[in-house]
């Protein structure tokens, strides 16, 4: 903010002039750094493939049409299965967040000091690594199949689950909890009378969204070997049975589609 | 009953909040504590049950000495003393009854309060104060359906379900309208006439305070500058609580108000 007086009339300016140049400035040098970019991404595209690029997609479209409806038969059980993965790494991750969260949260946390970092660092590490390399890692550990799906959607959405919640516990209503304490409730009363009521709304929407990201992320795991459907597209690809991938693709679509469903009507009924 | 030596408490960025208070409540008297924004009132009757740990200075309640209680002592001594607060402080997403029984906490064990098996003589005492207090009929209402004279009744019961001998009453009336307030001070001292409870209210409204106290102590910056009647608060006084204005209004309201009050009664 800048003042300047003309003549006897001070003059009311968002910026001084100086900051004005500057922004001005940070513009073009971010515009130039793009302008720049392109070009190299440009000089290092094959743009013989590209310009091929419409008919090769009209070419994958028509080897994938009409998808093979037959082959809906064999995908039940993969879907199930995915399903699975899905729903019990979420309920693994929830039953192992919620105690990390109250020791991540600065207000619940038994030690600022001790216990916070290392909760932390347990969100962090989980969130840093993609499902599919926790399950890239598990079934080299403990084999391929469902189960390393479920270890691998538990392990990263423990970091998910346990962030947002913790977040949640530090912005509730301090005056609330120091009633309930003010009455004599003991440090496990004092949480699940002042503390629980105030994050369970918090506590639902997270879960039933991680949910709902948990099995677009299970569809893929199969790739890695780690159980569900992906296991069949992994298939269907390597032989280029293209209307089977299709079909498959078709019926991951449905499956999000209503797990999406699912999640609003429960997050609904909850919050 | 409740008797204060000489409490000091120094916040962590160096701000002096309490300055070595001394003072003695005893039983069945309701004390208004009133002073500026800032002078400590609120710090002082959370020293009492340690919700501020005090830097240092001695508080006993009927010979148990607070300021030196661990753990579970400290629990028990809690029991004793109810708290009502400014925004009325109940857990919003739950029920009147539940916000009512929390005041049982510090009596009944863990799982008893988990699966909300309250012992039924606490039920029954959290109906009749219901019922005392006009809102028997909203026991099953979540607190957040509640208008803000009517939570703050809740509060009240909560409070006084604990059984307890003295009240620490934090700026009841700071979020409701006139007549509201008038009426949640009127329940709150008859409450204690009834059970020969001991009060410490923080009030900013000083002609509430007047109305309604048997004694006035003010606090500025962390001193006691005023201990005495209600009636000894002169435009002098005032003066020395708040600093400099035209007190003659406030002062002259009261006498007004008084009469008109003993009229409606």
């Amino acid at each position: 903010m800048s003042v300047v007086t003309k003549g006897d009339v001070p003059v009311w300016r968002r910026r001084t002039t100086p900051e004005q140049y500057f922004i001005w400035l940070a513009w073009l040098v971010g515009t130039a750094i793009t302008v720049y970019c392109w070009k190299l991404i440009s000089d290092k595209t094959l743009w013989i493939f590209v310009e091929d690029a419409p008919r090769q997609a009209a070419d994958m479209a028509s080897r994938m049409s009409p998808p093979a409806w037959s082959y809906m038969s064999k995908l039940w059980i993969p879907l199930w299965d995915t399903l699975n993965i899905a729903t019990l790494g979420t309920a693994i991750s929830i039953v192992l967040a919620v105690p990390v969260a109250f020791c991540a949260a600065r207000n619940t946390t038994p030690s600022v000091l001790f216990v916070r970092p290392v909760a932390l660092f347990i969100i962090v590490s989980s969130r840093s690594i993609n499902s599919l390399l926790w399950a890239l890692m598990l079934v080299t550990i403990l084999g391929p199949g469902v189960f390393a799906g479920v270890v691998a959607i538990g392990l990263r959405s423990i970091g998910f689950v346990a962030k947002l919640l913790y977040e949640a516990i530090e912005e509730i209503d301090a005056s609330q909890v120091e009633a309930v304490t003010a009455t004599g409730a003991s440090g496990a009363q004092v949480l699940t009378y002042g503390i629980v009521p105030q994050v369970l709304p918090a506590f639902a929407g997270i879960s039933v969204f991680r949910w709902d990201i948990n099995i677009r992320e299970s569809t893929v795991l199969g790739l890695v070997g780690a159980g569900g459907i992906g296991l069949q597209l992994d298939a269907s690809i390597n032989t280029l049975a293209w209307t089977q991938v299709s079909m498959i693709l078709l019926a991951i679509l449905a499956t999000v589609i209503v797990s999406e469903w699912v999640s609003a009507k429960i997050r609904h009924a909850i919050i | 009953m409740l008797r204060i030596e000489n409490l000091v408490k120094q916040y962590r960025t160096g701000d002096k909040a309490l300055k070595g208070i001394s003072l003695e409540v005893p039983v069945g008297q309701v004390m208004a504590l009133i002073g500026p924004s800032g002078a400590g009132k609120s710090t002082l009757i959370r020293c009492v049950n340690r919700l501020v740990e005090p830097s240092s200075g001695k508080i006993f309640l009927d010979g148990t000495e607070l300021t030196g209680l661990g753990i579970g002592g400290l629990r028990r001594a809690r029991r004793r003393m109810g708290m009502i607060f400014q925004e009325y402080a109940l857990v919003e997403r739950l029920s009147v009854m539940e916000n009512v029984l929390s005041g049982r906490l510090g009596y009944v064990g863990f799982w008893r309060s988990w699966w909300r098996r309250f012992p039924q003589s606490d039920v029954q005492e959290a109906f009749r104060l219901l019922e005392r207090v006009g809102l028997d009929h909203m026991a099953d209402k979540r607190a957040d359906e509640l208008s803000g004279g009517q939570r703050q009744r809740v509060g009240i019961c909560r409070a006084l379900i604990q059984n307890p001998s003295l009240l620490l009453v934090d700026e009841p009336t700071a979020s409701l309208d006139p007549k509201t307030s008038r009426q949640i001070m009127r329940l709150i001292c008859e409450l204690c006439d009834e059970r020969q409870l001991a009060a410490i209210i923080n009030i900013h409204d000083v002609q509430l305070a007047q109305m309604f106290a048997r004694r006035v102590v003010g606090l500025q910056l962390g001193e006691i500058v005023y201990d005495g009647p209600p009636d000894g608060l002169d435009a002098e006084v005032l003066t020395r609580i708040y600093g400099e204005e035209d007190w003659e209004a406030t002062i002259g309201k009261v006498d007004a108000e008084d009469e008109e009050n003993g009229e409606a009664a």
